[in-house]
């Protein structure tokens, strides 16, 4: 452990590393990016992100800068939403995408999995009330659509209907006459998504090393 | 004339066998041998003609004028019947590979071959197989292959083409020279370093067809089969390179080699590699270019895929590059631009082409392999090399995979397993690329060759037939996670692609320019740029979510069909406009239905959808007569022959009459029972399909409704068929959007517009989900609902012969009374429908407390015609 803890450098890192489960190299190179955002300053906000050049064409970029402000993805989760955020809770939200470690026992999988869902879900629950509407639904669909100009409204609409039918059929099976279905709840979100290697997917290479940013 | 009952004596000694149709190419073989007695034979007669003596004959024997073609045809259907027989016994084929069965079939007819002739006249060869057979399989695999993956796993593709088999190639080289140096090999094996190194080269690489032939039957998961199909694929450009590089080293002697001559080495990989794909990614640009024009001219629209594929195999083979990475790449490249290009027709008959070429080309490689090595001249037998060889390359193989495989491991998100690497080393077979490359080797310079050819046979024959069948029982003892042929739903699509933007997202927060990133740069470039050239105009505004989305709606309604129609009556549905208490008999299984109704594929009751509620009698009367006197309409059809174009087939206008039917009877039954709710929203998702697509083809129509062409007449709708712009090949199965949907369209588009619902989205412009009842159903889909099920209502209204049947209620106008306008007597009949409907446009929506009274009033059964017309009534 002496050997870690003289590696680790900043203590904050460590305490990150502990919480995330991100390398502290890693850390650092996330809060060398952290910096670049925010000119230096302590918190980030909506614009901060709103400037990054390359997210400017991306259709679901709301979705993904609103994820970064909200509390249900902090570690522990809560309610709400913030107007800035530190360099923990950037670097918590970042930490839904690492990827797994290279051997997971089933357990493992699943909490990954759950966990990654969950964020996922949360992106689209947008009215925190615990259910994916089709209004909301809707606004993924078009959102998506909307790169490419010239899909009508009414399709984007028609294949988020689908698709909510289809979870419909998927979760609820048979529907009692007066019934009808709300909204995605998590579980049938879980169900829904159950084929979706999400634990293979939602990943992205965080770099190790970067010459300038290792923390010794 | 001797020479002449030697042809038939041999003709006859022939015929018992004839039932056996792998003998038949003996035939020509026979008959060769028997004209060898006389030089310059003249065609023989038979015997009847003969006896007149000599005059004019009625039949002649004119072997020799067909002689090339015949025997290209025999072998063929040889192949062909040789696979039916395989396929007879399903238990059979599932446990041994097609491949082996060929092989053993191709050595059996290469022992008949033997025996009827000294020589043997039927080998693989080499310029046949690079020239004809090998294009075939690659570039059916190229143009199918799952673009996406490939570019996901390219890393670790390229890793395994380039670095394992330069590992392998310089390994099985050296371990081999040392294992004569140690005298493993016999003395009568005349070969160098060079020489071994030589053959290496060529036996290291993993073939594509028996890959391909092997894999496709084991079914391992998506990533696997990518990784060791790419890397079969890919490993041509190293293969070609060293090959001749070896080639000229042994031609030059090992000795003359220069320092200079490696980096030429090392240059010209980099040429053959890099210039093989750039080759064939211009080709890709050129074919994706040419199908943007091929409107006119779709009956041969297949053709320019298979020329310019073909082309860039053989312009790569011209400048001595990769021509398995020209194809491939092609393949790849134009793939997309081309589908989106192409009819649907078109597609269809490239998919099949390939894949017949591919599959026979496949089946003659195997068999030719056979009988190739029923050869006295190639058996050169050496027990030393053929098992040093063999337990080489299956050595260097698996610890190549393994190294490899650490590295990369270190760099995948997702880490290649062990079972993986075990498939991946037990999968690397050798075939018929390396049979060619060495049989072309120049005895001369190569003094061992026979050597060489007799244990790449066995090399291939081993690794085709021993661990070809011997990899599904190891895949299935190791559990090597399998494909699912699952289809994707919707919402996995849907998540798919967000999940591609997530992740460009927090790649660009995270300030990394990774994988992901790069992507999207090289999509927003094809969008901005390369679609723009490349595609029609018509096809480049589609999204590829909508497409994904559009071809699950076309596979259902396939499937719907095979299944008679009857998908809707497998489950119960209730929805929450539901009358409570009421539940279906004939409910829907909701995916089914809403995928196949939701979409702009039209898929049914296209004689209902289209008329509008607000029209008049004889619309309908005249789609109800279509509907049921199908055979004799007012429709012309298009000219009965024509070389250049496919009219709809008589097999298209009989599965659309039966599926009317269909749609007919079910109609009935919901009539005659229930309320027909779960009807009305199957059209309110048509219908609002119908309109997606309109809006899109026709939108200009759509906003100004009076610019509609206002009659139903035939010649107008003959113009609307001709209409540029129209795709005509949106469907496949359901002429329903082929043929009619350019006639019916602009009805529907006018009448749409006066459609309150239609208001709805202007004015309120979110779509607005009333509070309880229509969480799913959304408002305007309820109102298009209504509407359609009115219509539906009373097309199926008995009729007055001769007469009109009586207006119903609820065909006044949704706006509200409307006075007829003045020039109303002046039009014809079928005009009047439209008047008060762009009245009825003007006017604003009226408030949509209907919604309310169809939920909570429901239909009380019985008094079915007011009630389901109820809904639409204010």
């Amino acid at each position: 452990m002496g050997i870690w803890q003289s590696l680790s450098g900043p203590p904050e890192y460590r305490q990150l590393a502990e919480k995330t489960g991100f390398t502290c190299e890693q850390i650092g190179v996330l809060h060398k990016r952290f910096k670049q955002l925010s000119h230096n300053e302590d918190t980030l906000r909506r614009e901060h992100f709103n400037a990054i050049h390359d997210l400017g064409c991306n259709p679901i970029r709301v979705q993904i800068i609103e994820a970064f402000f909200d509390r249900r993805n902090l570690i522990p989760p809560d309610e709400g939403r913030m107007e800035e955020i530190h360099l923990e809770d950037f670097v918590v939200v970042m930490s839904h995408f690492k990827p797994p470690p290279l051997s997971m026992t089933d357990e493992q999988r699943d909490s990954v999995r759950t966990e990654k869902l969950k964020f996922l879900f949360n992106m689209h629950d947008m009215d925190n009330d615990g259910t994916i509407t089709l209004e909301e639904y809707r606004h993924v669909v078009e959102e998506l659509l909307s790169r490419s100009a010239h899909i009508s409204k009414e399709a984007a609409d028609s294949i988020a209907d689908a698709a909510m039918l289809e979870v419909a059929a998927i979760s609820m099976g048979h529907m009692e006459p007066d019934e009808f279905y709300e909204g995605i709840t998590f579980e049938h979100f879980l169900k829904l998504l159950n084929s979706f290697e999400i634990e293979a997917k939602m990943n992205v290479r965080f770099l190790n090393m970067n010459a300038s940013t290792v923390c010794y | 004339m001797p020479a002449r009952t030697r042809v038939t004596a041999s003709l006859l000694s022939l015929l018992p066998l004839l039932p056996l149709l792998p003998l038949l190419p003996l035939l020509p073989l026979a008959a060769a041998g028997a004209a060898d007695g006389i030089p310059g034979s003249s065609p023989a007669a038979f015997e009847d003609v003969q006896s007149h003596g000599g005059g004019y004959r009625v039949v002649q024997w004119e072997w020799t004028y067909v002689q090339t073609p015949y025997v290209i045809a025999v072998w063929l259907l040889v192949a062909s019947v040789a696979k039916i027989l395989f396929h007879l016994s399903q238990r059979f084929t599932t446990v041994v590979p097609e491949s082996c069965l060929l092989i053993l079939l191709g050595l059996a007819l290469g022992g008949l071959v033997l025996l009827a002739s000294e020589r043997q006249p039927y080998q693989l060869e080499p310029a046949l197989f690079f020239l004809f057979l090998l294009p075939t399989i690659v570039g059916d695999a190229g143009y199918f292959m799952p673009a996406r993956l490939f570019f996901d796993n390219l890393g670790a593709i390229l890793t395994y083409a380039v670095a394992g088999t330069l590992w392998n190639a310089f390994c099985t080289g050296f371990g081999l020279h040392a294992a004569k140096l140690m005298g493993l090999i016999d003395e009568r094996v005349q070969a160098g370093m060079m020489d071994f190194l030589l053959f290496g080269a060529l036996i290291s690489a993993v073939d594509p067809v028996a890959v391909l032939a092997v894999f496709e039957e084991v079914h391992v998961n998506d990533t696997l089969f990518i990784i060791v199909f790419g890397e079969s694929l890919l490993n041509d450009a190293v293969t070609v390179v060293l090959y001749k590089v070896y080639i000229s080293f042994v031609e030059v002697g090992v000795e003359n080699v220069q320092t200079a001559d490696y980096f030429k080495g090392i240059a010209s990989f980099l040429v053959v590699s890099v210039g093989g794909t750039l080759v064939g990614l211009v080709f890709a640009v050129l074919l994706s270019f040419l199908t943007r024009f091929t409107k006119r001219v779709r009956i041969i629209e297949p053709l320019f895929v298979f020329l310019m594929v073909y082309l860039a195999y053989l312009t790569a083979e011209l400048f001595s590059l990769s021509s398995i990475l020209s194809m491939t790449f092609c393949g790849i490249g134009a793939n997309k631009y081309v589908e989106a290009n192409i009819s649907q027709k078109s597609r269809t008959t490239v998919k099949y082409t390939m894949k017949t070429l591919a599959s026979i080309a496949e089946t003659l490689i195997f068999i030719f392999l056979g009988i190739s090595a029923v050869d006295k001249s190639k058996w050169a037998w050496d027990t030393g090399l053929v098992a040093c060889t063999l337990v080489f390359i299956f050595i260097f193989r698996a610890a190549g995979v393994v190294a490899q495989t650490w590295v990369l491991n270190r760099f995948r998100l997702v880490p290649l397993e062990k079972m993986d690497q075990v498939v991946m080393s037990y999968g690397g077979l050798r075939g018929a690329v390396a049979f060619a490359l060495v049989v072309l080797l120049d005895d001369k310079r190569v003094k061992a060759k026979d050597y060489f050819v007799a244990t790449t046979i066995v090399v291939v024959f081993f690794t085709v037939m021993f661990q070809g069948l011997t990899i599904k029982p190891l895949v299935k003892w190791l559990k090597v996670p399998r494909s699912t042929s699952r289809k994707p739903t919707i919402n996995e699509e849907i998540h798919e692609r967000a999940f591609d933007h997530i992740l460009t997202a927090v790649e660009d927060i995270a300030g990394l320019q990774g994988y992901h990133h790069w992507r999207d740069k090289w999509e927003q470039f094809d969008k901005n740029h390369l679609s723009k050239l490349l595609l029609r105009k018509s096809v480049y505004r589609k999204s590829e979510l909508w497409e994904a989305y559009q071809k699950i709606n076309i596979r259902d309604a396939i499937s719907l069909i095979d299944q008679g129609g009857n998908v809707l009556t497998s489950a119960r549905l209730s929805l929450p406009s539901m009358t409570s208490g009421a539940s279906f008999p004939d409910a829907a299984n909701v995916t089914n239905y809403l995928r196949e109704n939701g979409s702009g594929v039209c898929l049914d009751l296209q004689v209902i959808h289209n008329i509008p509620g607000g029209k008049v009698e004889e619309d309908m009367e005249t789609h109800h007569f279509l509907a049921e006197n199908l055979y004799k309409p007012r429709r012309r059809y298009q000219s009965h022959y024509s070389r250049h174009f496919i009219s709809a087939g008589a097999k298209e206008r009989q599965d659309r009459e039966v599926f009317q039917r269909n749609m007919k009877s079910r109609m009935e039954t919901v009539k005659s029972g229930r309320p027909k709710r779960h009807k009305k929203e199957r059209n309110a998702k048509k219908r609002r399909g119908s309109e997606d697509k309109a809006g899109r083809s026709g939108g200009q129509r759509g906003k100004d409704p009076v610019g509609v062409p206002l009659g139903s007449d035939e010649d107008e709708d003959q113009g609307e068929r001709s209409d540029p712009e129209k795709e005509e090949d949106v469907g496949i199965t359901f002429v329903a959007v082929k043929a009619e949907t350019p006639k019916r369209r602009p009805h529907s588009v006018a009448a749409d517009a006066h459609l309150p619902w239609k208001g709805v989205g202007v004015l309120w412009p979110p779509p607005c989900v009333s509070l309880e009842a229509t969480k799913v159903i959304p408002v305007d889909l309820q109102q298009a609902w209504n509407q359609s099920i009115s219509s539906l209502e009373s097309v199926s209204l008995p009729r007055h012969e001769g007469g009109r049947a009586p207006r119903p209620i609820s065909y006044t106008p949704p706006g509200g009374p409307v006075s007829p306008p003045p020039e109303e007597d002046e039009e014809e009949d079928e005009t009047r429908p439209l008047v008060p409907s762009l009245k009825a446009a003007l006017k604003p929506p009226p408030p949509r407390v209907y919604l309310r009274s169809l939920v909570t009033a429901p239909p009380p059964p019985g008094s079915e015609d007011p009630c389901a017309r109820g809904p639409t009534q204010l």
